[in-house]
């Protein structure tokens, strides 16, 4: 073993962090970019579902607070994106590879958002799960990808709230309100407990992850953690999971719940859910129509940068 | 690490450290970075980005490329002058019993 792998061995086992400058094995500096670049892509394409429904909000309230939601998903892409710049790759080529389908973003934003009470599920369930999948990344071995993650985590709980708050509305409105919540809830129920990924012992690559202290905890133990807060907050909205498996089990002290469809998982990731190829076309599309002014800002800083040296040698 | 080169026939943004004072009587420290075409417009983005609930009263951008950093690689012997100097800690010295104030 060489003198640097056992150095970073000795950083790792001592739960220091890493950073960036520091020599990492290039396994895991894969590991990492693959990994931030997935969390990154998936802010950013979050944005897409709820942004559906900023211009039909049901109040200007709703409107505004929805609207600063979406525009935190778009900062907690750029927290991570520049985490994963620090691993040695450009923007620019991270955005290629969500482009051309290389790098993946999470499943869950594959789904549509088809009633105002998407929204409300969007953020209990999939701010929820993403929420329990990310208190234990601030503790990750990568220095700035924990940092990150800790202010990610400080925004995201307002979006967990509200959207709470919108079921908790919903479902103590009308009975047609009532249903629109229960039917948004069954839809996003089991594709919340997808987000956790496969099963351990399907899992490819939490072993080593785990040894690297990327990850603190494995698929299924985070997934039984959110199933079990998540129960009692359903009871309190007066709403049902769509789960005739759910029960509690007084010996595990968790609650049980039923087998998941690992054929649907399997087929979102693999491109085929409902909107994987309309989300990748309007990212593309936001990209491309923007190119103009990335290129105009440039020409900009170029002139003043010339226009400020002409000043300076003329001065001479 | 070496450079990381944008794809061909476009020019990235060049990137910008942020660093932010969360309250007056603290001293500005390093938040993250992000890509801006120039200072004005790093500043303004630094804005949006890191200071959308209240973080911070002064924001610097610095271009990343302009700041010089110590290697890793030579942290031993760059910072060992200070590990054998403990006599630079109060802890150091001996106090005869009873002394107050010091």
């Amino acid at each position: 073993m060489s003198d640097q792998q056992a150095g970073f061995d000795a950083m790792i086992e001592a739960d220091q962090r890493i950073e960036p400058r520091d020599w990492m094995p290039e396994a895991y500096r894969k590991t990492l970019v693959r990994q931030i670049a997935q969390h990154a892509h998936s802010e950013i394409i979050g944005m897409q579902p709820e942004g559906n429904w900023i211009t039909r909000a049901p109040s200007l309230k709703r409107k505004a607070i929805l609207m600063a939601k979406v525009q935190d998903e778009a900062g907690h892409g750029l927290y991570l994106y520049s985490a994963t710049e620090t691993l040695g790759v450009s923007r620019d080529d991270l955005l290629d590879q969500l482009h051309a389908g290389k790098q993946k973003y999470s499943s869950i934003f594959n789904y549509p958002t088809l009633t105002w009470a998407d929204v409300g599920a969007i953020g209990w369930l999939v701010d929820g799960a993403a929420i329990t999948n990310q208190i234990p990344l601030c503790r990750c071995s990568y220095g700035p990808y924990a940092r990150a993650m800790v202010r990610i985590c400080k925004e995201e709980s307002f979006h967990q709230r509200q959207g709470y708050e919108i079921l908790y509305t919903l479902a103590n409105g009308t009975p047609a309100q009532k249903q629109m919540a229960q039917d948004a809830v069954n839809r996003w129920w089991w594709p919340s407990l997808m987000m956790f990924g496969p099963a351990d012992d399907e899992s490819a690559h939490s072993a080593q992850s785990m040894a690297w202290k990327i990850k603190r905890h494995s698929n299924d133990e985070l997934r039984q953690r959110f199933v079990d807060m998540a129960v009692p907050q359903a009871e309190i909205l007066g709403l049902t999971l769509p789960d005739s498996d759910l029960r509690w089990n007084a010996e595990r002290g968790h609650y049980d719940f039923g087998p998941i469809d690992w054929d649907e998982f399997w087929r979102v990731v693999k491109g085929d859910g409902p909107c994987n190829r309309q989300r990748i076309a309007n990212r593309v599309k936001a990209h491309e129509d923007g190119e103009w002014v990335r290129a105009a800002a440039i020409a900009y800083a170029d002139k003043q940068h010339a226009r400020q040296a002409g000043t300076k040698e003329h001065a001479a | 690490m070496s450079e990381p080169t944008a794809p061909e026939g476009r020019r990235e943004w060049p990137l910008w450290e942020v660093f932010v004072r969360s309250k007056r009587g603290l001293s500005h420290g390093h938040v993250g970075s992000l890509h801006a075409a120039d200072p004005e417009m790093a500043l303004r983005m630094a804005r949006d980005v890191y200071t959308r609930r209240q973080e911070g009263v002064s924001i610097w951008v610095v271009e990343a490329a302009s700041i010089t950093a110590s290697s890793p690689d030579e942290k031993d012997p760059f910072f060992d002058p200070a590990a054998d100097k403990v006599y630079r800690h109060p802890t150091f010295y001996d106090l005869p019993e009873g002394v107050e104030h010091l």
